[in-house]
């Protein structure tokens, strides 16, 4: 931490940069919407005593650029001539400052890490005679915010409030009342040289403190394999060598636990990956997947000669320690994935899904070391929108979950759909290719994210794993997209893959697998020097794509990317040696066989069991005020609007969207999922999706698992996708797995994704994995729950025929379609009423795929109006949610909902309203199509349960006939709008 | 090379007969509305094309054969010194003859969203050749201090603009963080009305004055779009080029059948113009 604090009347002197210095503010007669929502975030904290905050915009520039240059630099670059107002301060000079300013609070980016400011002016700069300097000399650039505030407030509770607001420890710096800011590079004194380390004759307790001291992540059993393996060779180690077998071993990248050997309560698993996940992708052997769980995203056909690929990855531990950063890099590394998907494909569309504490937290409350949750959840939606809408991709579908065992370990999704021609979907390596590394340059940037994202947080986490944080820049990023694309389809490259995880080590060592590599760290590009090789292979700089290029192609392929401004290098080339060979200059610094490398991991056999919680089954209490209920439902966290969110995303970008995430009357109904029509000449569309649930996790995990399959099902269903064109991805994060309780949890979700996935015939085409999310406080462990998120891509026939979920016109019938169950056990209405417990939703494999096909069969004939899926909150919350995004009145009678039988301690009122079971609608018919709509429905559960009226008000009659509920939809609406707003 | 990626659309009928309007669409780093914007002109009945800013600044002339000139909506350069400024000092600094020529001889140019606020940063709004510190209008950050992507409904004022008619009402999305359109002073305002420049006004869906959120950034007079005195230089926020389809509008499935979206028209209409011009 390096905030530096002072009175202002005791300042010691200071050494003032030696830099010119740029502070540009906004008119002072303009208001302030940075200022505005600082001071709104200060009063959170109780600070109050501030009464105007204003942001300026800080550029330090090279001290050897005459004035009058800095002047034109400012005037032409840095400052709007109608909004703006310039301070200009001599190197070393004492800065200009507002006026009637109590305090200035400076924050700048820590030396090294992504500046993309500074590098826009160094770039804009170095190609424009604006402010040439001597002798070719570049112009530096350095960028800083400069926050004034009028008020009286002691140092101490600014410097409090400014480190929760302002800016981020991890990767920033902080001023308080000083401007002694830096104007360097970072600190040079990095060992170039490869060093190796001794091994061979190491104890155990050695070997755990190498694993332990260099971030390596590896076991004790793994450190012995990589031992024997240098006995035999009869030498040790380099640390290129070691990096890269922990990178490659990680269980980010390898994905150990979920593929390893597993004893659960007696039975023997060989590997669970394979015996359900994949293992119902290759019995179900649907002919439109075109390439499964082999590549960096799924890849299904669409349309004609065009095929569509999915893939959602998590970022959690980058985006618990910096929630814009790690969600911005988490968005950046999903559609990287899909860039190199197959010979790339082009991102049409975002996903994000957060899981995070309660936004309510008493800041008290909030654990030491942690963000509060209030802050993670701005945080990530800042980082998404900056950049997904940048790169000019649609967000398009996500969701929020509360819990509070997410406090300290946040999960966030983020997922890319890409669009690319059949012939793009496969690769292949040929040695003498040569190795191109295109985009951004390599920096000391997230070292060690792979083994980081392997480890358990604790209150430390935020100091040590400062490197593992990295920062990116969306527009390095679409550059690339924008050269890759076109050299992809001029066929002058025969492979690529991004830089992940891992960075380098991972991708060529993934691409060479089969063949070889030959690498010369040397040549890599870098962001400023001082780099040892290890660095330089292990770094995961961002907006990195590796290329195999035939060496017939390179000169052509370089002028592609040359002419998108993208820095393109070739840094080696593939070999038939089936060795990994690094090399700094002459030197080699690591040669590593590749067998052992990708399949020397040792697979210990890891125990597994699961003990159901026993908690009494609460049944489902009745409910006095079915109407207050509803609306505390509606106002709750996981169910209240997310328009705060939704708005700030491009959700439109493109030009393909058709359902959109909220729909109806006014916009304002949370559709189900989102819909677009990728091709222009097509009417074919896709529908994008998802489901969780993760109240019901440590409950059932079985049932979580299926339920969240169902869920996402439903929704793509729910606007006109096809199940039986809809592709699957699963993401799970959990706690730590060699917990055997953990790990038998897994065993269970993944066993229910084997059977529901059958079942439904909707294949897996892509996942991914995320152990070991716990937080450790003093010496409590939290472990989040079992959280499974489904996403689902769906086949649409024809754009027009889609449906949203707001009710349409006032004389339509309202049908209730699927079986109301007394699955109350991790529902909302329970968790409104403190009760756990209970029985969990879970789909009736043998009846669900029927209800599914049978509405789809309905909806494809144009027999439906709107349709909306039973999820959270149930019965009542989707029938309000259908009134108010209608703005229409609905009249629902309970006596007429298809319902199993119910025990006596399920009141029949509160299980109707409130039962969360799977595989439900509520679908609107106009009177002329209801007999074809009951025809095309015909022997499946499915009831007549109201009609939609202009009464504006939302009643619904108990079984008894009374009223229960008779609200009108804008206090509905009210409510739904009611839940944190950002 | 740079043909545009819109996958092969074909022809509307109809749009023959201004086929042979060229409109050239720039792109450059962080350009992200290329798609939908070579298919709006397309299928408005031109045949656009796509260029990176460099090559173009390298050879201005490349500028003369065409009709029609697109700076479409993104983040140039990230936005990083402020929305389009970068873009804007290429254009200032490499194309300003070019456009001063182009814009003379009665092409036609077209800046949304990110182009707008190009536009505006070049101050060829202003008319040809308006001195930096001349400028008297901006493009600020949005009152509510957000990015909002929504629907809003224009009205089309009785302006300078050719392709306009007064009245009319075009539903759209924006998406943008910073539109909130803003003069330098009431002086400014009146010459705008004066010359006739304010052709693009947020309303209500029902066309009457409009607040937040109809009008989504807290513009002054909710001015969504001004053209230049000539009428043939139009900068607007929001994006007609998201609203070709009869699936855009974000109510369709409320709605009657539709047969197209009412952004078409607006580059239809342009593209006539253009075609009338050139003749």
């Amino acid at each position: 931490m390096s905030t530096v604090t002072a009175e202002l009347d005791s300042k010691p002197r200071e050494r003032l940069p030696k830099a010119w210095r740029v502070e540009v503010f906004r008119r002072p007669d303009l208001d302030d919407p940075d200022g505005a929502r600082v001071l709104r975030e200060f009063a959170e904290l109780g600070v109050r005593a501030v009464t105007s905050a204003r942001l300026g915009r800080g550029f330090l520039l090279s001290p050897t650029l005459a004035r009058a240059s800095v002047e034109r630099v400012v005037h032409e670059l840095c400052a709007d001539p109608v909004l703006d107002t310039v301070r200009i301060t001599a190197p070393e000079a004492a800065p200009k400052i507002g006026h009637g300013v109590r305090h200035r609070v400076l924050v700048m980016r820590k030396p090294g890490v992504m500046d993309s400011v500074a590098q826009t002016i160094e770039r804009t700069l170095s190609r424009s005679a604006l402010a040439a300097l001597p002798n070719g000399e570049r112009v530096r650039a350095l960028t800083y915010q400069a926050w004034e505030f009028v008020g009286e407030i002691d140092a101490r509770a600014l410097e409090h409030a400014a480190k929760r607001t302002l800016a981020n420890d991890v990767i920033e710096d902080v001023w308080i009342d000083r401007e002694d800011v830096h104007f360097t590079l970072p600190d040079d004194h990095a060992v170039r040289a490869s060093v190796s380390v001794p091994l061979r004759d190491a104890s155990d307790e050695e070997l755990l403190r190498i694993s332990r001291q260099g971030c390596l992540s590896l076991t004790l059993l793994e450190m012995h394999a990589v031992r024997d393996h240098f006995r035999a060779l009869e030498r040790e180690p380099t640390d290129c060598e070691l990096e890269t077998i922990a990178q490659t071993w990680s269980e980010h990248c390898k994905h150990k636990t979920f593929a390893g050997k597993i004893d659960f309560q007696g039975e023997r698993i060989e590997n669970l990956f394979k015996e359900t996940i994949q293992r119902a992708t290759r019995e179900l052997a649907r002919d439109w997947c075109v390439s499964v769980f082999k590549d960096n995203a799924g890849i299904v056909a669409f349309d004609g000669d065009w095929d569509v690929c999915f893939k959602v990855e998590t970022h959690n531990h980058p985006s618990a320690i910096d929630p814009y950063g790690g969600a911005g890099t988490g968005i950046g590394g999903v559609i990287r994935d899909v860039l190199g998907v197959g010979l790339g494909a082009k991102p049409i569309a975002n996903t994000d899904c957060f899981f995070v504490g309660p936004l309510d937290l008493d800041e008290a409350r909030v654990p030491k070391g942690c963000m509060h949750p209030k802050r993670i959840l701005r945080g990530v939606v800042a980082g998404v929108r900056d950049y997904g809408n940048r790169m000019g991709i649609p967000t398009v579908n996500g969701g929020v979950w509360v819990d509070p065992r997410y406090i300290g370990n946040p999960l966030v999704y983020a997922g890319t759909v890409g669009l690319m021609p059949r012939w793009a979907a496969e690769k292949s390596v040929q040695p003498g290719d040569v190795i191109l590394c295109v985009g951004g340059r390599t920096g000391r940037d997230g070292i060690h994210g792979a083994t980081f994202s392997s480890i358990e947080l604790d209150e430390s986490s935020s100091v040590v794993s400062s490197s593992a944080v990295q920062i990116g820049d969306p527009i390095t990023e679409k550059r690339v997209q924008d050269g890759l694309l076109r050299a992809r389809d001029r066929r002058l490259y025969r492979a690529l893959t991004d830089c992940g995880a891992g960075g380098l080590s991972s991708a060529i060592g993934e691409m060479g697998a089969e063949c070889g590599a030959r690498v010369q760290l040397e040549r890599v590009p870098l962001k400023y020097p001082g780099l040892s090789p290890a660095e330089i292979w292990i770094s995961e700089a961002q907006e990195r794509m590796v290329l195999a290029v035939p060496p017939e192609h390179l000169d052509e392929i370089r002028a592609v990317f040359a002419a998108e401004d993208v820095d393109a290098t070739a840094i080696g080339e593939f070999t038939d040696t089936k060795k990994l060979e690094l090399f700094y200059g002459e030197r080699c610094v690591g040669t590593l066989d590749l067998h052992f490398l990708h399949e020397g991991t040792p697979r210990p056999l890891r125990s597994a069991r699961f003990t159901p919680r026993v908690v009494a089954d609460p049944g489902a209490p009745p409910c006095p005020n079915p109407g207050a209920m509803l609306l505390a439902l509606l106002r709750s966290p996981n169910i209240a609007s997310k328009e705060w969110i939704v708005r700030q995303y491009d959700h439109e970008v493109q030009g393909t969207s058709a359902i959109k995430p909220l729909v109806g009357e006014r916009e304002d109904g949370p559709g189900d999922a989102a819909v677009l029509q990728p091709l222009a000449h097509s009417r074919a569309a896709i529908a994008i999706g998802c489901g969780a649930n993760p109240r019901y996790g440590s409950l059932d995990p079985w049932a979580m698992a299926s339920a969240a399959i169902d869920e996402a099902l439903r929704n793509v269903v729910a606007v006109g996708g096809d199940p039986e064109r809809t592709a699957i991805l699963d993401n799970f994060s959990w706690g730590n797995c060699a917990n055997p309780e953990q790990l038998g949890a897994l065993v269970l979700a993944a066993r229910a994704c084997y059977a529901t996935s059958v079942a439904f015939g909707t294949p897996f085409v892509s996942g991914k994995d995320s152990l070991n999310n716990e937080f450790r406080v003093g010496d409590e462990v939290i472990a989040i729950p079992p959280t499974l998120l489904v996403s689902a891509l769906a086949h649409v026939p024809d754009v027009a025929h889609t449906t949203t979920m707001d009710a349409k016109a006032a004389g339509n019938r309202i049908y209730l379609v699927g079986l109301t169950h007394g699955e109350l056990g991790g529902s909302h209405y329970l968790g409104e009423l403190g009760l756990e417990g209970g029985r969990v939703p879970r789909p009736d494999l043998a009846l669900a795929p029927k209800q599914l096909a049978a509405l789809h069969s309905a909806i494809r004939a144009g027999l439906v109006r709107s349709v909306h899926d039973l999820s959270e909150g149930g019965l009542a919350v989707a029938a309000a949610e259908m009134a108010f995004a209608g703005r229409l009145g609905l009249d629902l009678s309970l006596s007429a909902v298809p319902t199993a039988e119910l025990s006596a301690d399920h009141d029949p009122n509160a299980t109707r309203l409130f039962s969360e079971s799977c595989t439900r609608f509520l679908v609107e018919v106009e009177d002329r199509h209801a007999e074809a709509f009951e025809r095309a429905l015909a022997g499946r559960d499915f009831a007549r349960v109201g009609v939609v009226d202009a009464s504006g008000r939302l009643k619904i009659r108990g079984v008894k006939g009374q009223t229960i509920v008779d609200l009108p939809i804008e206090e509905l609406a009210a409510a739904h709008q009611g839940g944190f707003a950002g | 090379m740079n043909a545009p990626k819109t996958h092969g659309a074909p022809n509307s009928p109809g749009v023959l007969a201004t086929r042979n309007v060229r409109a050239l669409v720039v792109r450059t780093a962080g350009t992200n509305c290329d798609r939908e914007t070579c298919l709006a002109l397309e299928r408005g009945g031109a045949s656009p094309e796509l260029k990176h800013v460099l090559e173009l600044c390298e050879k201005p002339a490349l500028l003369d054969p065409f009709s029609i000139f697109v700076i479409p909506g993104g983040f140039s350069y990230g936005d990083d010194l402020g929305a389009g400024r970068v873009l804007g000092f290429q254009l200032r600094t490499h194309l300003a003859d070019a456009l001063a020529r182009f814009v003379a001889k009665g092409g036609v140019v077209l800046g949304v969203c990110n182009g707008f606020q190009v536009l505006a940063d070049t101050g060829l709004l202003e008319g040809v050749r308006t001195a930096r510190a001349e400028r008297g209008v901006g493009l600020d950050v949005n009152a509510s201090g957000r990015f909002e992507c929504r629907w809003v409904t224009l009205k089309a004022e009785a302006s300078a603009c050719a392709w306009l008619e007064p009245g009319e009402l075009l539903p759209v999305p924006v998406a943008h963080g910073e539109g909130r359109f803003t003069v330098r002073d009431a002086g400014v305002l009146q010459r705008l009305k004066q010359n006739r420049q304010i052709a693009l006004r947020y309303v209500r869906p029902d066309g009457s004055r409009a607040e937040y959120p109809d009008c989504p950034n807290g513009s002054v007079e909710e001015i969504a779009g001004i053209c230049d005195p000539t009428g043939r230089v139009l900068g607007l926020m929001p994006h007609p080029e998201r609203n070709l389809t009869p699936w855009n509008h974000p109510r369709w499935t409320r709605l009657g059948p539709r047969a197209e979206g009412e952004g078409l028209r607006f580059y239809r209409r342009m593209v006539e113009t253009a075609s009338a011009l050139a003749k």
